[in-house]
């Protein structure tokens, strides 16, 4: 295997990048359903739930799967660093999960359970998907923060929870943009346009407090000639962020054609903030502390690991496509037969 | 207490409530798989009708395998760092392959299984239907590996306290792997026969007169019987590989303290480790000699063997793992009471009573209701067994539980463990409670008096369709 040059060199990388994609496809579509999920509270009627809830029925259990592949990379690939970052975290991943397995159930159970209390599995779908959103963005202050824990780093992260609650919603709402029509399609424009705020707070904060708190990040991104090479980042948010304020003003469009707009530039725009993130830690996977190459598993059972997921990644990428163009267009209400 | 025990009751706590769900869906999948071959085959709507029950039943049933799925594969990081810090060479790629083969597999053709009837032409419904059941059995297939790797440790060296693949294929095939993997996937479809079985009766019992019902009781009955002898006899020879393996979990099991030939068959006692003795004994004389050894005479190990000499034991706690056993042969055997009662009954008044539910009678029929969970009863007993029989080793040999557990103060571990229950205990109760719900809508909306004979044309069939069927 010395082909490629030597596998403890880039055996580390590659998986650093498997993980940071799984991340971020995590980030989009399980981010659009957990949009959903918070955007619920606003719904207004029983009828409306029911159609948010039929967006993102047959979608959001393959969407959660890439949460378990991304933790699952870090499982494999960093086993020591893993053990490391969740012990730190012990206390709101407990809350996620606590979170997930709410927003989960409560998806079969409101349509199962008496009538009756169906009420009461909506309150564990919102309350269920916030309180997963709330305890995601409390982890990343605390991971920029380098998972010290003090006031001013806890409330670095509540500042970042409370943002990326405001993320998911948008990319819920662009969500929801696609797959509606009629008063809850201009109902989800709106609250798009209000989302967006939140969004670009998240993002502004991130990066004042990532160089403020890390010299080295600073270095990283304020020297000569590295600063050229990444401008295109910031400008690029800035430049999507207002494309998307302006597209927002428009739609509903007549014909319905421009619906994915949002929701593809909003995946641009969390593309663009991830790979600036990204480029800051590198190549520490717990910041300041242990790098990807200390990180990492033995070559060999890396090596395995690679060579199935040459093959089955893009096979699962493709059957996640046909999933897609099966329950595309507006969505209907959800029938077993 | 400490963070080692309450670690471990979470542990305990969370992969129990988790294993009650795939336990249902590895085997549902392909009973709903038969539904629909049924039905594609005859065009009898009846099958349509159980398929149409039963994929409520699996739908709800996997969305609780997932979420409580997830919790575990944080928990490796949350409470056993140590784990995978000295074997993850070896756990992460077998985990990464269930991910990667199994877990996608089931969760995107689940979404064109459950929502895509109407969407898809008929035969990728189908496929649908097989890849989710092919998944949860291919996710059955890598944790069980990793499961059994844990318990006869094989294909590997250690170099400064870790661990290190030097031969995959004995590690996939390690020594315990196809007798688990039966063993379990027996136990998955008597669990989902006696829930089908179970359901259904409630159903009759009801007065529902629905041909679904009826088809799916009978299949419940059958499945169940035709399993259960499969499956004493592939547990004869599991615990006759774990003898030669793991000798003290035997003799756990067995509550036998002394090695020696005639060894008894203890069928009850209270064992008290403190006195290394039984009391209240009632056993079967040179029994345990015939079962392990199948030979009167024959050496069984015993618990003293397994003493360090200052006295402390080497053996897993005996009270559990001795109960436990008791718990899961005793559900065994009622099971294959009732299910070969239902069969002699239905052949016997195959003639004489059109009906499955006269055919059945009422009592055999609420002895099935009874029963509808004693699946989970007997997985859970079978996986005590197996998992504290294993104590105080995590990797037999290699790493002791102790060695593994986070420093996490306690009281963050007792608080989370506290949610967790909260959440389990009412999430079971809300599913159990729901199941027979839905069997209660069912058979309120089925018409009483329909005549098997006369199929209902397929025009007739979605007034069977309670409102809720629509998610
Ligand atoms: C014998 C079977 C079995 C056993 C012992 C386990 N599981 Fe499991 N698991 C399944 C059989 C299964 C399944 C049948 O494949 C599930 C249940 C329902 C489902 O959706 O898939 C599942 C779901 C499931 C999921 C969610 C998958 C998804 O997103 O679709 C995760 C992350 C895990 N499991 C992880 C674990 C871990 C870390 C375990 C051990 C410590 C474990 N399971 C024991
Ligand atoms: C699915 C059914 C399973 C059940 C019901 C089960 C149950 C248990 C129980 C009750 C314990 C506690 C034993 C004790 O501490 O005395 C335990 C321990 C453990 N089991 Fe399992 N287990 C199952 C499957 C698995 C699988 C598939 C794995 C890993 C691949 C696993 C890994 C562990 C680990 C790491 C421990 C040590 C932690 C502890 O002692 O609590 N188990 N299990
Ligand atoms: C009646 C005869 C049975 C016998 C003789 C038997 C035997 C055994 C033995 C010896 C073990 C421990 C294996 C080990 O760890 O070394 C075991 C485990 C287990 N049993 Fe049974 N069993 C029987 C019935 C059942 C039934 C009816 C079920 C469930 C429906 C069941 C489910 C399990 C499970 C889930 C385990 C743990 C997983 C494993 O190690 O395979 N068993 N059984």
């Amino acid at each position: 295997m010395t082909f490629f040059g030597d596998p403890e060199v880039w055996l580390p990388l590659v998986f650093a990048g498997l993980m940071g994609f799984s991340i971020l496809v995590y980030v989009v579509l399980d981010g659009f359903d957990l949009g959903v999920g918070i955007l619920f509270a606003g719904a207004g009627s029983e009828e409306r739930r029911d159609r948010m809830v039929a967006s993102i029925g047959p979608f959001w259990d393959a969407n959660e799967t890439w949460l378990v592949l991304a933790v699952g990379i870090l499982l494999v690939a960093f086993p020591v660093a893993h053990g490391t970052i969740l012990t730190a975290l012990y206390l709101p991943v407990a809350l996620m999960l606590l979170g997930l397995i709410l927003r989960g159930v409560a998806f079969e159970f409101r349509a199962k359970a008496p009538a009756r209390q169906k009420w009461a599995w909506d309150v564990a779908f919102f309350g269920g998907s916030l309180l997963t959103a709330l305890s995601q963005g409390f982890m990343l202050g605390m991971y920029i923060m380098g998972l010290e824990w003090s006031w001013m780093t806890a409330s670095f992260a509540i500042l970042t929870a409370l943002c990326l609650v405001a993320g998911y919603a948008f990319i819920g709402a662009c969500w929801l943009i696609i797959k509606t029509e009629g008063e809850l399609q201009r109902g989800s424009v709106r609250a798009a346009q209000w989302a967006l705020w939140g969004v670009v707070a998240g993002i502004a904060a991130v990066s004042i407090a990532t160089p403020l708190v890390s010299p080295r990040i600073l270095e990283r991104w304020f020297s000569i000639p590295e600063i050229f090479v990444l401008i295109p980042l910031p400008v690029g948010s800035i430049v999507l962020v207002a494309v998307l304020a302006v597209i927002l003003r428009h739609l509903p469009d007549a014909t319905d054609t421009w619906s994915w707009l949002p929701f593809a530039g909003g995946t641009a725009l969390f593309a663009t903030a991830f790979t600036g993130l990204a480029y800051s830690f590198y190549p520490y996977v717990v910041p300041g502390d242990m790098t990807i190459y200390e990180a990492a598993a033995a070559p060999e059972s890396l090596i395995i690991i690679l060579v199935g997921s040459l093959f089955v990644l893009p096979v699962i990428v493709s059957y996640s496509v046909l999933a897609y163009t099966v329950f595309r267009g507006k969505a209907s209400e959800l029938r077993y037969d | 207490m400490d963070a080692l025990i309450l670690s471990r009751i979470q542990f305990g706590a969370n992969i129990s409530f988790h294993i009650l769900f795939p336990t249902i869906t590895i085997a549902l999948g392909w009973l709903l798989l038969f539904f629909k071959l049924r039905f594609n085959a005859t065009g009898e709507e009846g099958w349509m009708d159980a398929y149409r029950f039963f994929v409520k039943v699996f739908a709800l049933t996997f969305a609780l395998g997932v979420v409580s799925g997830i919790t575990m594969s944080f928990q490796f990081g949350t409470n056993w760092p140590g784990f995978m810090e000295h074997v993850g060479n070896i756990a992460g790629p077998l985990l990464a392959y269930e991910i990667m083969t199994a877990f996608f597999l089931e969760a995107v053709f689940l979404g064109i299984m459950l929502f895509g009837f109407r969407r898809v032409p008929g035969w990728l419904h189908t496929l649908a239907t097989f890849l989710v059941a092919f998944g949860t059995t291919m996710s059955a297939f890598w944790i069980l590996v990793l499961n059994s790797w844990m318990h006869t440790p094989a294909g590997f060296e250690m170099r400064d306290g870790v661990a290190h693949a030097t031969d995959w294929f004995a590690i996939v095939f390690n020594p315990s792997m196809p007798y688990r993997l039966l063993h379990m996937l027996l136990a998955s479809g008597l669990t989902c026969a006696f829930l089908i079985a179970g359901l259904s009766a409630f159903r009759l019992l009801r007065g529902d007169r629905s041909v679904g019902v009826q088809k799916a009781m009978k299949t419940g009955v059958i499945v169940a019987a035709g399993l259960i002898p499969l499956q004493i006899l592939a547990g004869d020879m599991h615990g006759l590989n774990t003898l030669e393996h793991q000798p003290a979990k035997v003799a756990a099991m067995e509550g036998n303290w002394e090695t020696g030939p005639h060894v008894p068959l203890v069928l009850f006692a209270v064992p008290d480790q403190g006195a290394r003795q039984n009391n209240y004994e009632i056993s079967i004389p040179s029994g345990a000699s015939l079962v392990l050894k199948h030979d009167p005479a024959g050496v069984v190990p015993g618990l003293n063997d397994f003493v360090a000499a200052d006295g402390t034991p080497l053996h897993p706690p005996v009270a559990p793992v001795f109960y436990g056993f008791r718990v899961m042969v005793g559900t065994g055997m009622a099971m294959l009471g009732l299910s070969f009662l239902g069969v002699f009954l239905m052949i016997r008044r195959r003639k004489t009573q059109p009906h499955m539910a006269e055919r059945l009678g009422k009592w055999p029929l609420r002895a099935f209701v009874a029963m509808t969970f004693s699946g989970w009863v007997a997985t859970l007993a079978g996986w005590y067994v197996t998992e504290i029989g294993r104590q105080p080793w995590l990797v037999t040999g290699v790493l002791t539980t102790a060695d593994a557990v986070a420093d996490v103060p306690a009281t963050m571990v007792l608080s989370t463990l506290i949610g967790y229950l909260t959440v389990y205990a009412t999430l079971t109760i809300a599913y159990i409670s729901v199941l027979f719900y839905l069997a209660r809508k069912a058979s309120n909306s089925a018409s009483p008096v329909s005549l098997p004979e006369a199929p209902r044309s397929a025009a007739a069939a979605p007034k069977l369709l309670p409102v809720g069927v629509s998610q």
